[in-house]
């Protein structure tokens, strides 16, 4: 029986077991694959995604627990005013060094930028200690959050 | 013929117009080693588009050292375009073509430094010459920029995609006759450029090499067994067969037991998911019996045990270290440790294959291509040459993807299966339980100081892995380690013992655990010296000189080491006190030589009373020759490579074997730094060398290790000599 998904703001159809969790659903059903596998256990946050704008890992996600909920993936997270921001801050700064990881990390930080417009190191920390970046770009991430936030604060005082 | 007219006669340059007035450079140059003898060829792919846009072809694997933008901008700058002109595509694996496409030993900056700008200072003469002909001036009366040519007498000028005709014509020139520009018209080299691929990234693009997607394709698992050269006895597949969606299960042989045998059945099913699902319904009976006695505890007992006797096998003798240590007025021992470690790469082994009418192709994301077309032509019996490799972007290197065990894998899978394409994922566990580990090893030392506090006999005791004059992979030492060059008593000797354990490079593989064990044994030599770190070591170093070549090792300039450890003891203001109480926040240092690259560094690290250990800061100077190429990037993989040192020493990492097994199974086990343990600052800073540029990829790892834990016993008096560092409540 197909159940339906939204994702990206589009509405897909899928007939899989519900059990099948929502990463690889993205990756071998709908054909997004820049949501990535990492360790299958919710432990590196390569998987990341927003339900509803909250921040999940996909691995950890069966299709089951989705339900109506909107799913957003770094295909599209430049739909989301602070997203736009934190891709625009990674480029900027050229955060990637392999990249396996950025896309979990971005989901993570926009979500982060959600919450806490002016996020301070330790918010930075609490939010983003569950991604890791194998390769440690981690100083230019947490730099780049800070310049995100601060084009996000600007675009709503304009 | 001597070696210079053999490199001559295999360098040549073909220029063709291709469809849609495209121009295409094949560049081809003979490659030299060091000592000037003819090592290989190598392509450079020049493409100039009618819209005048470039495109350069990219050879090396991208592993996140920033190669993919690094060598394409030497041939940019010389070829005169603007690097906005430019786009990247990724060749083909194909070294016959190429020349040598490995990452690794960060080996492609010395390699490529040279032909890569030969290759566009070329094609730009040729489009010179084509302007020169067309306007009857004479080539040095033109000048290049952003793709243009100009005459300024006349203020003619032209593109180069509407010379792209003509210069198709040219005759090409020798490469020895092509000017290259002088350092101080350099645009593009030395300028900071973002990686090429980063746009891609942040917009989720499919660019690794498990975001591979074909027509028809399927996935595979693979069951492989725990115990490293076990085989399969015998198996039952009948239950995983039933689980709908479920296609074969093929038995294959992972590259690591003899041919014949078979130690892994590969599940492939319509979904990875459904694959994984089906492998625990295996049944598998597995022939251990030979493995199960080889475990970390017996490892470290039989170290132990070899350290109170004499080593086995000699790694180098020179002058008489006994009457040196009889001799000496102070003697300094400890003993050293460090255990296996994974590579952990965040993008697990994968590798997609189609096997079709006798071809096989694979889209394999590896460091060494060249390695696997072999391996893998071996393994099936077929000609190498039948093999097309698709490489792709990789999520982390760091040494694992040297071996192509998972080409092997996916190329057996896929020859059971003709006509589908075939993608094999390993699940986090399969990659950290069957990896090839960076090996332990356990060091006995001792030092003898003269009177004035010089070292004048070191001798060390190396319980490494594998036989005399074979030691497994990664796990020799060599007989170059710093200070042997330069003490004048030395004995490096070895134990060997037996593993089934399969070991492999792990980034700045040796001097990883090298540069622990002796950087900070002489930091306990310079304190009984009564000196400073940096004291001792420049002390020990004198005067500026070459040492001498041993074997294929870069040559150790003194003049270059003392150079960055000034620069280090300016940078962070050291200044050389040892404390006088342990205050719980300590400062150390550390210095190493690997790579070609010469670093130092400083570290400020805190201990809390429970004893956890946090890093503060750390200061980084560099010497990696007369260029950094894309200072951007090299800034980035010097910090990147000091968190990696950080976390072989504070968060835990050690692979632990049990009854032939690896224990560790995911990143709850085998930790990896995350944002919250990684030091707010690492502040880097590059000394040039009129030397040519060298790698950036791994010499700034090993010092930060000792530079840690002399740090930690500044802070707390407790001297740690076994990674990880585990300090006691202070």
């Amino acid at each position: 029986m197909a159940i339906t998904l939204t994702v990206n703001r589009k509405h897909y159809a899928v007939s899989v077991d519900p059990e099948k969790p929502l990463l690889w659903i993205l990756r071998e059903d709908l054909r997004l694959p820049g949501t990535k596998f990492g360790c299958g256990a919710g432990l590196c946050g390569a998987c990341t995604v927003l339900l509803d704008g909250q921040a999940v890992r996909s691995c950890q996600t069966p299709l089951s627990a989705v339900g109506a909920a909107k799913v957003t993936t770094i295909e599209d997270i430049r739909s989301v005013p602070a997203g736009k921001h934190v891709v625009e801050a990674w480029i900027d700064l050229d955060v990637p060094q392999c990249g396996y990881c950025q896309a979990g990390q971005i989901m993570s930080a926009t979500w982060l930028l959600g919450q806490t417009p002016d996020p301070q190191d330790a918010d930075i920390d609490a939010a983003m200690s569950g991604n890791i970046c194998r390769c440690s770009t981690y100083l230019r991430i947490r730099k780049a959050i800070k310049q995100a936030a601060a084009a996000t604060q600007a675009d709503k005082a304009a | 013929m001597n070696a210079a007219d053999a490199i001559s006669r295999r360098s040549f340059l073909s220029a063709s117009l291709l469809a849609g007035a495209a121009l295409a450079f094949h560049v081809r140059l003979a490659l030299a080693a060091e000592n000037g003898a003819p090592v290989g060829t190598l392509t450079a792919f020049v493409r100039i588009n009618p819209d005048n846009s470039v495109v350069i072809g990219a050879k090396n694997p991208e592993i996140g050292q920033g190669v993919k933008t690094m060598l394409p901008m030497l041939i940019a700058e010389e070829l005169d375009v603007d690097w906005e002109q430019v786009r990247i595509e990724q060749t083909l694996a194909d070294d016959k073509i190429y020349g040598p496409q490995s990452a690794g030993g960060s080996r492609a900056t010395p390699v490529n430094w040279l032909p890569m700008r030969q290759a566009g200072a070329a094609a730009r003469a040729m489009l010179v010459s084509a302007a020169a002909t067309q306007w009857g001036v004479k080539p040095d009366a033109l000048i290049t920029s952003g793709g243009m040519v100009r005459h300024a007498a006349s203020g003619r000028s032209a593109s180069y995609a509407s010379l792209a005709p003509a210069a198709a014509a040219v005759p090409p020139p020798a490469f020895e006759t092509v000017p290259l520009k002088p350092d101080s018209a350099f645009r593009i080299i030395g300028t900071p450029r973002r990686g090429v691929d980063t746009p891609a990234i942040v917009r989720g693009a499919p660019l690794f090499g498990i975001d591979t997607d074909l027509p028809n394709m399927v996935y595979a698992a693979l069951e492989t067994c725990p115990v490293f050269q076990g085989v399969i006895k015998s198996h039952d597949d009948a239950a995983a067969l039933a689980v709908k969606g479920v296609i074969a299960v093929v038995p294959i042989n992972s590259g690591i037991v003899p041919k014949g045998q078979k130690d892994a059945l590969a599940i492939v099913a319509d979904s990875w998911w459904t694959a994984q699902k089906a492998r625990a319904l295996l049944k598998v009976e597995w022939d251990l019996a030979a493995q199960r006695h080889f475990s970390t505890a017996g490892y470290e007992k039989a170290a132990v045990s070899s350290l109170s006797g004499a080593p086995q096998s000699d790694i180098l003798r020179k002058g008489d270290v006994a009457a040196g240590l009889a001799g000496a007025v102070k003697t300094v021992s400890a003993r050293y440790d460090y255990p296996f470690l994974a590579h952990a790469t965040l993008e697990p082994q994968n590798c997609t294959g189609l096997f079709d009418q006798d071809r096989l192709t694979l889209w394999a994301p590896s460091q060494a291509p060249t390695g696997g077309r072999k391996q893998v032509a071996d393994m099936l019996g077929i000609a190498p040459e039948s093999l097309i490799i698709h490489l792709t972007r990789i999520g982390g290197g760091f040494g694992r993807r040297l071996m192509s065990d998972y080409m092997v894998q996916v190329a057996q899978i896929a020859r059971a299966l003709p006509g589908r394409p075939v993608k094999m994922i390993y699940s986090r566990a399969d990659d950290i339980r069957h990896d090839f580990y960076r090996p332990a090893g356990w060091h006995g030392l001792t030092a003898g100081l003269d009177k004035d506090g010089a070292i004048v006999a070191l001798k060390d005791h190396f319980v490494t892995f594998g036989a005399p004059d074979a030691p497994v992979r990664a796990a020799e030492m060599e007989a170059t380690e710093f200070p042997a060059q330069i003490v004048p008593n030395i004995h490096f000797g070895a134990s060997w013992l037996q593993t089934n354990l399969s070991t492999g490079w792990l980034r700045a593989p040796t001097s990883n655990a090298m540069a622990f064990v002796f950087q900070s044994f002489l930091d306990e030599v310079a304190l009984a010296a009564g000196v400073d770190l940096p004291t001792l070591i420049l002390r020990t170093l004198g005067e500026d000189r070459l040492l001498p070549q041993v074997g294929r090792a870069p040559q150790f300039n003194t003049g270059r080491a003392r150079k960055v450890i000034e620069e280090a003891r300016r940078f962070a203001a050291w200044d050389g006190k040892r404390p006088d109480r342990w205050t719980g926040i300590g400062r150390g240092f550390g210095f190493y030589f690997s790579h070609a690259g010469y670093f130092a560094e400083v570290v400020d690290a805190t201990v809390s009373k429970s004893g956890q250990i946090k890093v503060d800061k750390v200061w980084v100077v560099g010497d990696i020759g007369s260029h950094v190429i894309n200072p951007l990037n090299a800034e980035h993989q010097a910090q990147g490579s000091v968190i990696d040192g950080l976390a072989q020493a504070i968060i835990g990492q050690k692979i632990d074997q049990v009854d032939g097994a690896v224990v560790q199974e995911n990143f709850d086990g085998f930790p990896l730094m995350r944002i919250d343990s990684a030091p707010p600052e690492v502040a880097v800073r590059f000394v040039t060398s009129p030397y040519p540029p060298t790698g950036i990829g791994e010499p700034a790892l090993p010092p930060v290790i000792p530079a840690l834990a002399n740090a930690i016993y500044a802070a707390t008096g407790q001297r740690l000599r076994s990674l990880p560092l585990r300090t006691a409540a202070v």
